[in-house]
C-alpha cells in the first residue's frame, strides 16, 4: 500500500451541488493540503472518504481498505472544525469514553499531549477556549495511534500561535514514514508552510493536484499592460485589473524571458487559488 | 506571505551534527536550493567534515517547518553532486571530499560572479580592459 487515501472518480449528487468525478491520492509519509473556498466540496469529500455519506459513484480506498471496514476507520484520526465533545465533559471524561471505543487507545500518550498543550484534565469543555478545544480534539485523535490524520478546517478561527503549535504537531506525527496527513483548510498559509502536495477543489471538481514546491518555485504571475496580449497557450488563467492584465503562468522564468516587457512574480498559494476561482481560463485549458 | 522575510534556524538534532540553515522566503530562490547551497558551503569551509551524520530529512523538515519533499530534493541534489552519501536505514553523511571537486565547485561559483560583472559591463558600456584591470587589482590585493 503506497497511498493512505486513494480516491477515484468520486461522485455525489445533492440538489444544487454535485461532487463531480473527484480523483486524488494521499501518499504514505506525506502531508496533503486540500484547499478551496467554502462550499467547494471539501467537507463532502472528507465525509465520503470516512463513509459518513453514501457515494453515488467512484471508489475510495482508505489505508488500503474499503472505508466501510471498521478496521480501516480505527486507524484514522479525524478532527473537525468544531469540537464535538459534550460541553460538560472534562478531558478526563473524554479519555474514559474514547478508551472504551478504541482498543489502541494510549492513555499515556493522551496525557502527554494534554501536558504539552497545557490542557487542564479536570476543566469542563465548555470553559475551554476555541484553541484549547481544538488542541483537545487533536490530542484525542492522536491518542488512538492513527496512521492517517484527517483534519477538516481544524485551524480555522485559531490564532497564529495555536496554528503554529498544531503545524508542529503534524510535522511530529509524520516523523514516522508510515503516517500521513490530509488537511483541508481555506487558510492557505498553513498549507503553504508544511504540505507536500496541494489539491484545489472548486465547484465540486478538482482543479489541480500538484507538488507544492512546483507551485511555489515555478508558477508565477505575469503582469502586462493592457493590450500587450499573451498567447493563449502561454498561460493558465487570465485576470484583468483597472490598469493591467494578469496571467497565471506555469513557468514564471520562461514567461519572463518570452515577455521581457511584462513583470513576472512568484505566486503564493492564495494568489494561485484566487486566479483559478476568479479568473478566466485560457482556451488551451 | 512571501513579502515578509522569515528566517528559520536549525541547530543540533540529537546525535546528528549541528548545522545552521537560514531560510529566506523572500529571496526568490527556491527553498531546496537555499538548503542545498548552505550545506555545500558548510562542507566546503570545513565546518562539516567527512563522515559526519546529517539530520534525517524528516527531522530537518520539522525543524524548518517545511515539506519533507523540499528537504528531500535538497538532499538528492547534494547526493548527486557528491557532497553527501545516503545509506538506506542509516541516514545521510558528509561524503569524503576530493579537493579537485571542491576547486571545481568554487570555480563554477567564480564564473557565475564574473558573468554577472561582464553583463553589467556590457550593458553599461564599461570596457573589458577596465573590468579585467579591476579584477587583477582585487586579486593581487589579497596577497
Amino acid at each position: 500500500m503506497e497511498n493512505s487515501i486513494l480516491v477515484r472518480d468520486l461522485t455525489k449528487r445533492f440538489p444544487g451541488f454535485t461532487l463531480d468525478c473527484v480523483s486524488f491520492r494521499v501518499p504514505k509519509g506525506r502531508i496533503v493540503g486540500f484547499i478551496g473556498e467554502n462550499g467547494a466540496g471539501k467537507s463532502t469529500t472528507i465525509r465520503l472518504i470516512l463513509n459518513e455519506l453514501k457515494r453515488d459513484g467512484g471508489a475510495v480506498e482508505l489505508l488500503g481498505r474499503d472505508p466501510a471496514d471498521p478496521a480501516a476507520r480505527a486507524e484514522v484520526g479525524v478532527v473537525f472544525d468544531v469540537c464535538n465533545f459534550p460541553e460538560v465533559f472534562t478531558p478526563r471524561d473524554v479519555e474514559r469514553v474514547l478508551s472504551g471505543v478504541y482498543p489502541a487507545w494510549d492513555g499515556q500518550a493522551y496525557r502527554g499531549y494534554l501536558k504539552r498543550f497545557a490542557l487542564p484534565e479536570k476543566k469542563r469543555v465548555k470553559t475551554l477556549s476555541k484553541g484549547m478545544k481544538m488542541k483537545l480534539a487533536i490530542s484525542a485523535a492522536l491518542a488512538h495511534k492513527p496512521k492517517l490524520l484527517i483534519l477538516d478546517e481544524a485551524t480555522a478561527g485559531l490564532d497564529p500561535v495555536v496554528r503554529d503549535e498544531i503545524l508542529d504537531l503534524l510535522l511530529d506525527f509524520i516523523q514516522d514514514e508510515e503516517h500521513s496527513v490530509f488537511f483541508s483548510s481555506h487558510i492557505t498559509s498553513d498549507i503553504q508552510k508544511i504540505a507536500d502536495y496541494v489539491v484545489l477543489i472548486h465547484q465540486g471538481q478538482i482543479v489541480f493536484d500538484e507538488e507544492k514546491d512546483v507551485l511555489l518555485d515555478r508558477y508565477g504571475i505575469l503582469r502586462c499592460p493592457k493590450g500587450a496580449e499573451v498567447e493563449p497557450g502561454d498561460y493558465i488563467v487570465r485576470r484583468e485589473t483597472g490598469v493591467s492584465a494578469e496571467y497565471l503562468v506555469r513557468d514564471r522564468a520562461e514567461a519572463g524571458r518570452k515577455y521581457p516587457k511584462a513583470v513576472a512574480d512568484a505566486a503564493s498559494l492564495e494568489d494561485i487559488m484566487l486566479f483559478y476561482i476568479k479568473g478566466e481560463a485560457s482556451c488551451g485549458e | 506571505m512571501y513579502l515578509t522575510n522569515q528566517y528559520a534556524r536549525y541547530k543540533q538534532y540529537k546525535g546528528a551534527i549541528p548545522i545552521d540553515i537560514l531560510i529566506s522566503n523572500s529571496s526568490g530562490k527556491p527553498i531546496y536550493e537555499q538548503i542545498c547551497g548552505q550545506i555545500k558551503t558548510q562542507i566546503m569551509d570545513g565546518s562539516l567534515t567527512a563522515g559526519e551524520a546529517l539530520p534525517s530529512m524528516r527531522a530537518l523538515a520539522k525543524e524548518l517547518h517545511l515539506s519533507v519533499i523540499t528537504v528531500q530534493r535538497a538532499y538528492e541534489d547534494l547526493t548527486r553532486d557528491g557532497f553527501i552519501e545516503t545509506v538506506s536505514g542509516k541516514g545521510s553523511f558528509v561524503a569524503a571530499q576530493n579537493q579537485e571537486f571542491i576547486r571545481e565547485e568554487r570555480l563554477r561559483e567564480a564564473e557565475g560572479l564574473l558573468q554577472r560583472a561582464a553583463e553589467l559591463g556590457r550593458s553599461h558600456g564599461i570596457p573589458l580592459e577596465k573590468l579585467t584591470g579591476i579584477l587583477a587589482l582585487f586579486y593581487e590585493e589579497g596577497d
